[in-house]
Order: structure tokens, then sequence, then C-alpha cells
């Protein structure tokens, strides 16, 4: 038994093995295309939204006719499983020949596999010649990924703002602050729900409390200690406390995800959803998941912004067709396609106005959803609070709701 | 001789060393102990943080008391209703209605309970057309609710045709015809009779498909995300939590609770095996007191109503996932959609397509492989000193007994250790620890049913073992055979945390796909996933069927035969 | 149901015809007075056992049944088997493993016997009638063939039939023992007067029984 283990081993991590993976540099970009061709990429993305399946389909049929990369779409329905995976493979001393080549990521998880060590170590994203487009200046989230530096360590793919949608039907004057919605939850028992944290909306939703509810929002750019935690986020968990007997289920139950929640505005059963992406509502009335009733709205003072990434880990096994992938979900082309609501509706990471007159073009065609907000009713972007809160907010949610008596 | 020996021993290491690795990769770090981590002293801080977890003791409370409840009352509902109404009508026509129902995934059945009886679901829309009182789902937590009963329910309606399927397959073993016979001239109406005389030699034969229940429903992932509670949810879902955490130190406190998940199917093990010493008490006592119970038709008409309800809930939940799957805008409290549309439909096939695939290649490996595996087993078993089922192969048993969760994690380390995750032959493995147990437990009392006399007459031509084997008893049993290998696909579509662990992804099937969806919420793609999981595996039954029936076409006694 | 149609004791099977697929199985008309054994005699496949499904109440969907069966006066054609008093003996004991022998007879004693005690001295006294004192706690496995089929007996009087049917009771015994039961179990019905209707190939059990003789077939 042990020497057919042996011989297992020698035969599959003898074939994994590749040597000068190291090398590969994206600045010798002719060299990394010709690594990449006949490559086999797993980008591991969640897969719960079929636009989104679609839309990873048809880049990577794009990359395939054009480079030679296949890249497979490994559907999780949640990315905290692949960076399990990734630890996984490090504990067990797989530096190479990994299962994930690529991975769709930001936030908690971007600091958590960059502190652990599992990202390919070298700068690579900022080296992409795609990455010459990309809007460093206005959209500071690009280069900081919840206060974290991204140091080239993935590659910015979309922007992310929380955008609260209703159904006109059945709600006329939506709440426009934090306040306003406590309020509003108090005069309307059992229409308002949250996707239950640590799922990431969930948690999003906590941190957009915390950081409106917040005296001074400077604190939340500082990792949390004991002291400022307790201080900052005492009016989040005042609030949560004064709204949870009036929630959907008296808060006895929350949504699992995302999708639970939208589904839940489609039945009537309550009022007002969001997303994190503005064009979320137009794209689900598109494919009749809600009724076109439903329109978007924004706080006042602001919503959570960010920007989501591809990383690539530490043991890839085809970073250089990953490093190709990556390259072109940046590219004009990708990008406006993305942006079209009737495809994905997620807007660009890019500079429009640095583009080529072409290019622009593809933009300016893009038609917004009957639901979607335009860019200047947006509202201002709320930075995302630094890493270390959002485990401490989870940790402190579950302890106090997570065991409904 | 000599290469019949090496079928049970490769079973055995197919099964039994993957499950002892996971095991290991289990226990080791549960108690401090992964080098690889950087943590080598032993020590209980994993166990202390499990411990501090809010509401672990509901959580453990929840596996314990759902887990129980479901094996107890789908085994009632079973019992009762063969006790009650075997060889009747009623008996045969709710056997053809449930049978199939073994086929449907849980996760599939789960989701169409769902559908049926949310606030928002079905029973309510239909409600609230007839009243009219209801414009808006009210709201009551009905699915998801606190103390697991929706979950309960819906595991119950899952295993019932299981148990039902075992329960049929056992009883040609217990002489049910004279033994009712007996009962019924002795007096004693059909249920108390069938306690005292048919159900001890039943149960024995059954027991160990109702530990394997046991074990499965106390530590279920797939209907406990599904249909579970959330503030906290069972055990199991709290470790798969803990294990996808992408804090390192999480997975030291994974591990642990994953010991006390074995722990916790373990007390729930024990609590029924003094069950089952106290309901024996208890006939005995009733044996003794000579109470005839006649009066049972009350107790019969129900058993037979629950019966059928629980048919007719997975059915229902099956018509709702494929409405769902056409429904265009559908909003509360239209009873049925305002338009169809086969978008969704439409979508699926390009997406879908290599997960059939991947789906096809992994269930119709795995139960080709669990057959051969099993029959030759078997056969080394029947040619040896003492034939007969005996405690030998009980060994190959093991996986049943042990929690999923609590092995998977283990092994997905040793695999990735051992660079093996991800490959084919990693999924169609840790598929096949799954499947042969049950192509075991199947197959194995119409094995040892079969009378050996036929082949003592073959072999008194003078003809070798071989051909009996081949000529003589493969085809006397060519439908249990084909049964098994059916249930074997059933099993092996619907695994989703093994095919998602060990195969990292890369090898989408049907279920994991079906899951991926989910988290979507388009109860519309839900519902054509789960149709499509229910289909692969109902396939599986009807070509069964369909072989068997071809094979013995003018042979009446072999359609009569188990 | 009617209970008119005749006071007279005894087990009577009046005009009985079964038909299996549209043809006719068997035809029957005969009154078994209490203590009298009717032996219904016939190579196998004739329905003998048809015959004592239908007495019985076990008769299964494929057959179809006319006439009547008056027992003691009381109509129960169309009752169910447990409300027929009619004990059945097989060819097999069919002791039930997981019970003592004690136990066995506990499961047939008739239930108006109450109070432990009570029940306790009649399986005794049962056990001691065909002479296996001392064998209440006995594990049935350890029978001997002839002692299995005297407790077997003894379970079914104790449910207090009032007929037995035996369906080739005898024909699993050696030709020694076989005779002794075979006694054992006449007198046992003479003694309760039951009315007996035994089915049987073998023409010693028909000469033993000493009643009237019915040829199948």
């Amino acid at each position: 038994m042990r020497a057919l283990l042996a011989l297992i081993s020698v035969l599959l991590l003898g074939s994994l093995a590749q040597a000068g993976d190291e090398r590969l540099d994206p600045r010798n970009w002719d060299a990394v295309l010709a690594e990449a061709k006949g490559e086999k990429v797993f980008f591991h993305a969640w897969g719960g939204e079929p636009r989104i399946n679609d839309y990873i389909a048809w880049a990577a049929e794009t990359v395939k006719e054009r480079y030679g990369v296949r890249v497979v779409h490994v559907k999780v329905s949640d990315t905290a499983q692949v960076i399990s995976r990734v630890l996984t493979e490090k504990a067990a001393g797989r530096h190479e020949g990994g299962t994930v080549d690529l991975v769709w990521i930001n936030g908690e998880n971007f600091a958590a596999m960059k502190h652990q060590g599992l990202l390919r170590a070298a700068p690579w994203s900022t080296e992409l010649p795609n990455y010459r487009f990309i809007d460093v200046e206005n959209k500071p989230s690009v280069a900081l990924d919840f206060t974290v530096p991204v140091d080239g360590l993935e590659a910015p793919w979309g922007m992310a703002k929380l955008v609260f949608f209703y159904d006109t039907e059945r709600l006329s004057e939506p709440p426009a602050s934090a306040s306003q919605l406590a309020t509003w939850i108090a005069d309307n028992p059992g229409r308002f729900t949250y996707p239950q944290p640590p799922h990431f909306i969930g948690t999003t939703f906590l941190k957009q409390l915390l950081v409106e509810l917040v005296a001074d929002s400077d604190v939340l750019m500082e990792p949390a200690t004991d002291e400022s935690f307790a201080a900052a986020a005492a009016p989040l968990f005042d609030w949560l406390d004064a709204a949870h007997p009036k929630l959907w289920r008296k808060g006895r139950a929350f949504p699992r995800d995302y999708g639970g929640m939208r589904r839940l505005l489609a039945d009537g059963e309550i009022d007002i959803a969001f997303a994190f992406n503005p064009a979320d509502a137009s794209s689900a009335i598109a494919s009749g998941e809600l009724p076109d009733s439903v329109r978007s709205f924004v706080f006042e003072d602001g919503t959570l912004g960010n920007t989501h990434f591809v990383a690539i880990p530490f043991n890839a096994n085809a970073a250089a067709g990953a490093m190709v992938f990556a390259d072109f979900l940046m590219s004009p082309e990708a990008q406006a396609k993305k942006q079209d609501p009737h495809v994905w509706g997620d807007p660009t990471v890019l500079a429009v106005e640095r583009l080529s007159a072409e290019d622009r073009a593809r933009f300016d065609a893009l038609v917004l959803g009957i639901a979607t907000l335009a860019p200047d009713e947006l509202g201002p972007i709320l930075p995302e609070p630094h890493p270390s809160w959002v485990s401490r907010i989870e940790h402190e949610w579950a302890r106090r709701y997570g065991v409904v008596q | 001789m000599s290469a019949l020996r090496l079928f049970p021993i490769a079973a055995f290491f197919v099964l039994i060393a993957p499950v002892a690795a996971g095991l290991a990769g289990v226990f080791l770090p549960a108690f401090g102990y992964l080098p690889v981590l950087g943590r080598s002293a032993l020590s209980l801080d994993a166990f202390a943080d499990v411990m501090a977890m809010p509401g672990l003791s509901r959580s453990i409370l929840l596996s314990l008391g759902s887990g129980l409840a479901a094996t107890a009352i789908s085994l009632l509902v079973v019992t009762l209703f063969v006790a009650g109404w075997r060889g009747t009508r009623v008996f045969a026509a709710l056997e053809r209605l449930v049978s199939p129902l073994l086929s449907v995934p849980h996760a599939a059945a789960a989701f169409g309970l769902a559908f049926l009886i949310a606030p928002s679901g079905f029973l309510f829309r239909l409600g609230a057309e007839a009243t009219g009182l209801l414009e808006r789902p009210p709201d009551l937590l009905i699915v998801n609710d606190r103390l697991g009963i929706a979950m309960t329910l819906g595991l119950i309606v899952k295993e019932i045709p299981f148990l039902l399927l075992m329960t049929l397959a056992a009883l040609p073993q217990t002489r049910a015809g004279e033994m009712e016979r007996m009962a019924a001239s002795l007096g004693y109406g059909r249920i108390v009779g069938f306690v005292h005389t048919i159900l001890p030699a039943l149960y024995g034969q059954i027991r160990l498909a109702v530990l394997a229940v046991l074990v499965f429903s106390t530590s279920v992932v797939d209907v406990a995300l599904i249909l579970g509670p959330t503030t906290p949810a069972p055990l199991a879902v709290r470790i798969l939590t803990w294990q996808q955490d992408a804090d390192l130190a999480m997975h030291f406190t994974a591990a642990a609770g994953a010991v006390l998940q074995i722990g916790v199917t373990i007390l729930a093990l024990v609590i029924w095996l003094i069950g089952e010493r106290l309901f024996g008490f208890v006939c005995r006592v009733m044996a003794l007191s000579g109470w005839r119970a006649r009066a049972d038709m009350a107790m019969r008409q129900l058993a037979a109503f629950v019966m059928a309800l629980s048919a007719a809930i997975v059915l229902a939940g099956l018509c709702l996932l494929a409405l769902w799957s056409v429904a265009g805008p559908w909003r509360f409290p239209d009873p049925l959609p305002d338009s169809f549309s086969f978008s969704t439909w439409m979508r699926m096939p390009g997406s879908i397509a290599a997960a059939f695939g991947h789906s096809l290649m992994l269930a119709g490996a795995s139960a080709i492989l669990a057959v051969v595996l099993a029959l030759g087993s078997l056969e080394f078993r029947a040619r040896s000193g003492r034939p007969g089922p005996g405690r030998a192969l009980g060994v190959l048993y093991v996986p049943l007994l042990v929690p999923q969760i609590a092995f998977l994690f283990g092994l997905q380390i040793l695999f990735s250790y051992l660079g093996f995750d991800g490959a084919f032959l990693a999924v169609l493995l840790v598929h096949l620890v799954f499947v042969f147990p049950y192509v075991l437990l199947s197959l194995s009392d119409p094995w040892w049913a079969w009378d050996p006399r036929y082949g003592h007459a073959v072999r008194a031509l003078g003809r070798s073992p071989n051909v009996v084997f081949w000529r003589v008893r493969l085809p006397m049993l060519a439908r249990p055979v084909l049964t098994a290998a059916a249930l074997g696909f059933a099993v092996s579509i619907a695994l989703y945390l093994p095919t998602l662990v060990i195969g990292a992804g890369r090898w989408p099937t049907v279920t994991t796909e079906a899951v991926a969806l989910a988290s979507g919420g388009d109860p519309r793609l839900i519902g054509a996933t789960a149709l499509l999981q229910a289909l692969l595996p109902f396939l599986g039954f009807a070509i069964a069927a369909l072989v068997a029936a071809f094979l013995s076409r003018n042979r009446r006694l072999m359609r009569a035969g188990a | 149901m009617s209970t008119t149609d005749s006071a007279e004791r005894g087990l009577i099977l009046r005009d009985v015809t079964i038909w299996l697929n549209g043809g006719t199985l068997l035809s029957l008309d005969a009154t078994v007075r209490p203590g009298e054994v009717l032996t219904v005699m016939g190579p196998s496949g004739v329905g003998k056992s048809t015959l004592l499904a239908f007495v019985g109440g076990f008769l299964g969907r494929d057959f179809r049944a006319e006439g009547r069966v008056i027992l003691n006066g009381r109509d129960i054609t169309a009752l169910p088997p447990d409300r027929r008093g009619i004990g059945l003996l097989f060819q097999d004991a069919l002791l039930l493993p997981h019970l003592s022998v004690g136990g066995n007879l506990m499961i047939g004693l008739s239930p108006d016997i109450k109070g432990g005690a009570a029940r306790r001295q009649a399986v005794t006294a049962a056990l001691a009638e065909v002479g296996l004192d001392a064998f209440a706690d006995r594990d049935p496995a350890t029978l001997s063939g002839g002692q299995a089929a005297r407790v077997a007996l003894m379970r079914t009087l104790l449910a207090r039939p009032e007929a037995l049917m035996l369906d080739e009771p005898f024909s699993r015994l050696d030709a020694a023992l076989r005779e002794q039961v075979r006694r054992l179990v006449f007198e046992e019905a003479a003694k309760y007067g039951l009315p007996v209707l035994l089915v049987t190939h073998d023409p010693a059990d028909a000469e033993a029984a000493g009643g009237p003789i019915v040829e199948l077939g």
C-alpha cells in the first residue's frame, strides 16, 4: 500500500512539477503569450449568477480563439472555499501545480491571501499591457483594496457600489439614510432583512451602517483595536439592537445569501433589498427575476464602493495563461461588454476618457437599464474600512444575533 | 479462489484507507498537530475554541434531535405501513408511487419542499387565492425554523422511500406470509401481529440501513443548508463554514468540530441503541399481556395516509420545480405564473453539458466498479468455508457510519499532499467510498437469499464454480444486481461535498452546478437544475427496470423473485 | 352476516366454489362437527391450500370465491382472519426466535386471561400438558422438531380457537415423531371439542384422523 502511494505521488507530482514559473515576467509579454498558449486555466469564480457565468464563458471563448488559452470556469458558491483550498495546498506542501490558477476576489479574502502568502509573490497585474487604461486617479480602490495596498498582486476587474432597490408598487418614498431606514423599519415591521453575515453582502450592509454611523470615520482606516472597535461599533450595534425585533421573521432567520434576499423582494416578502452592483436591479428585471416596478436608490451621504479583482495563487499551475486572461478582462472590449446591463452591468475600472475614440464609442453606446441610476445619481463613494474591522463585526454579530432564543 | 481474494482486499483498501486517512487528517489538527501549518504541540485549544462558539449547544441539539427524529419517524411510518398493508392493493399502489422517489436527490426534494411550504410558497398562494385575505406572504418562520422542523420533514420524506426499499428487499427472508397467517390465526390485529412475529427478524435485516440513515441525518449538509435553521445552524453546517473560513486558525477549529461531530453521531447511535432495547422490552411486555389490538384500522389508515402524504410532498415539490423552471413573472399571491418561458432551459445546454457528462462518467464508473467489487467480495465469501452474510464483510459498511464531513477534509489534505486532488481518479475513488456500501447493502440480501441448491445442482453436473457464478447465479440475480447498480448511480449523482472538495471544482457535476447556481437564488434556475439532478438517477432506475424486464421477459418466476 | 343461518355447532362449508382466472378450481360442501377431523386430500396444485386460505380469510386477489363459512353458528365468511377464531398449524412450528418458549406461548395465550400470575400459570399448565415441564425459559432454537411442534400446537390452542386448520402439519417430521405428534394433535382437538380441517397428501394422516375424507382434483 505504501509503495502504491509512493508510486502515485511520484507519477502525479513528477508530472506536475514545472520548472521556471518564477521567471514569468509580464513585461516580456510576448514570452508570456508564448508560454500561455495551450495552457488550461482554472478560474475559480462565484457561479450563482447566470449572466456573469455567460459573460465569463464569452471571455473564455475569446481568449481561446485569440491566444490559445483554455479557461475553465470553476463555479463556486463562496469564494472563501477557494482560499481554504489554496491554504490546504500550502499546508500540504503543494508549492507547484496547484488546482487554482485564477480567483475572483477582493477585500477581506484578498487581505487574508496576501497576509498568508497565498498569492503569486512578484507584482504582475500592474505590468499587464491593459493596466495603462486603469483609472487609478479617480478610483483609488483599484490600488487600495479595503485599505490594503494591492501591490500588483491582483488585477482590477470591476467596480462595485452598494445600491438599494425597492418595489415602487409597494413603497413610495424610500429612506435616504441609515437613520431614516431605522425609522422606516420601525414603522413597517417584517419588511426588511439582510443576508446573514458572514455572507459578504450581509457584512457589506453592516459596514455601510458602521461607516455611516461612526462619529469619526478616519479610525476605520486603521486596523481595529479592542478600544477603537468598542467605541466605533457601538452606534452600529445600537442600531441593530433596535431594528432586529422589527426585521423580517423578527430577526430569527435571515436569507442565506444575496440571491435569497432578492428572491424575498421578488415574492413581496420584503420591500427593500440591496446589491453591490448598480445595474443589478435592471438586469434582474430584464431576466424576469424582479418585477419591472423595481427602482434603485442610494443613501444621501453615500454608500460603500470598492473594486473587485482577479488574483493568481502562489502555486498556480498556469500562471501565464491566467495573466493573459486577466489582461483580456481589463481590455476596453471586455470592460465595455461587461458594463452593458443586458450582459452584466458591472461598471468599468478603466478611465474611459483616456481610451481611443473607437473604444470610447463602445462605452458611449451603452444604454442604462430602467432601474439603473445614472453615474451622477449614484452619490458619493464611501471607502471600505480596514479588513480587520470585518472579522470583528462578524464575530460580534454572531455573538449577539447568531443564536436566537 | 486466490484471484477472488483480491476483491474483498481491494474493497477494503478502496473504502477503509481513505476513511482512515481522512479521519487521521482531522484528528491530528483537532488536537493541535499539523506541522505544515506551524503547530505541532498537542493541545485542546481547538476544542476550547469550538466550545466557545456562540450557540454551540443549540447546534449540537439540532443535529441530534433532527437526526433522531427523522430516522425514528421515517422508520415508524414505513413499519406501520408495511405492517398494516402488506399484500393489499393499497400497498401495491403506494409502493409503486413511493419507490421511484428514491431516485430524487435530497437537495432537489428539499428545494421542492421549500417551494411548497414557504410563506411565499404554493400552499400559501393557494390559500391566499381561496380566501383573498393575503396580499403578501405572511411573516411566518416556516422554512429555516429554529427547531429544524422543516429540515426534519425534508429528511423524512426522503428517507421513507429508502427504508421502504430496504424493507421490501428484506421481507422475503422473514417468512412474512406464514408469520402473518399465524399471527392472524391467533387473533392478532395486523400491526401488533407484525410487530410480534415479523418485525424482530425484519429489523435485524434492515438495521444497518437504519443506522446509516441516522448517521446521515445527524450530519447532513445539503438539506440543512436549504431547509435548516441559521441562528444557529446545525453542527455540520457550522463545521463547513469554519472549514471554508479564510482564517488559518479556523482550520483547527473546524477539525475539532469534525471530531465533535463524530462524537455527536456516536451519541445519536447510543441513544438509538438504547431506544432499540426499550422498544424490544415494551414489545416483550406487550407479548406477555397477549393484547391482540384488533381495532387497528385507524392506525392503518393513518399510516397509509402519511405514506401517501410523504410521496405527495415530494411529487408536488418536483412539480413546483418544473413549474418554476418554465415560469415567467410569478408574483405572490398568483397560484400560477402569468406566463411561461423556456429561456431558463434554453440557456442551460452550454453550461450544463460538461456537468452532465461528468455526472454520467462518475456515476456510471463508480456504480459499475462498486457492483464488480461487491459481487467479487460476495462470491469470495460464498466460496469460503463459512458462506453467509456474517461479520466478515461488515467492515465494508464503515463509510456509511462515519459522517462525511468528518473525514473529507482530512482526505483533501492527504490528496493535496500527494498532488492527487482534482484528478478524475481521486474523485472516482471518493465516490466509490460512498457508493460501494449502498451497493453492497442492497445486493447482500438477495445474494444470500438465493438458494445455493441451484449451484449444487450445476456443480453436480461437473461444472466449475465460475460456471455457476456466470451462468446461474448472476443471471438469476440480474434484477437485484441492476437495482444495486441503479442505487449506486443515484448515490453518486447526489454527492455534493465529496465531489466539490476532492474534485477541486474541476469535475463539476449536475449537483455541484445546481448548488452553485442555487446561491444566486433564482427559483427558475433552481427548478431547472434540481429537475436535471433528479432526472439522471430516475433514468438509471428506469433503465435498470427495463433491462431486468427484458432479461426476464419469458420467465414468470424471475419477475416474481427478488 | 347472519347468525341465524344455523345454530348447529361445528365448522360448516356451504356450497364453496373457488375460481382462479375464470376457471373453477374446487367445489366443496361439508360439515365438520366438534371433535371431528375432515381430511382434504389430493395431489399438489389441486387447491388444498387455497381452500385453507379461503376458510382462514387469506385468499389472494387472483381468486374468486362463493359460498359461506359458518363456525358454531357464526357466518365468518366476510370476517378478517384475526376475528374468525380459527387456529392454524403449519409444516413448520414457526416459533419466534426472539422469545423464549414461554414467551411463544404467551403470544398465543388469550388476552381474556389477565394478570401476570394467572397467565404464567396457564402457560406452565400448557407446557405440562404436552410433557414439556420446565421448558418455559428455553430458547426455541434448542428444541427438537417434535418439541417445537408441541409448543406450536399449545400456542395455537392457548388462543382458544373454535376450530383448527392443519396445513400438512406433520410432513416435516420424521416417521416415528409424526405418529406421536399426530396423535397428540387429534387428542387435544377432541379434548377441546374443536372441528378440524386437515390438508394433507399423506394417506396415513387421513387414516389416523379417522374422520370423513374429501379427495380434491
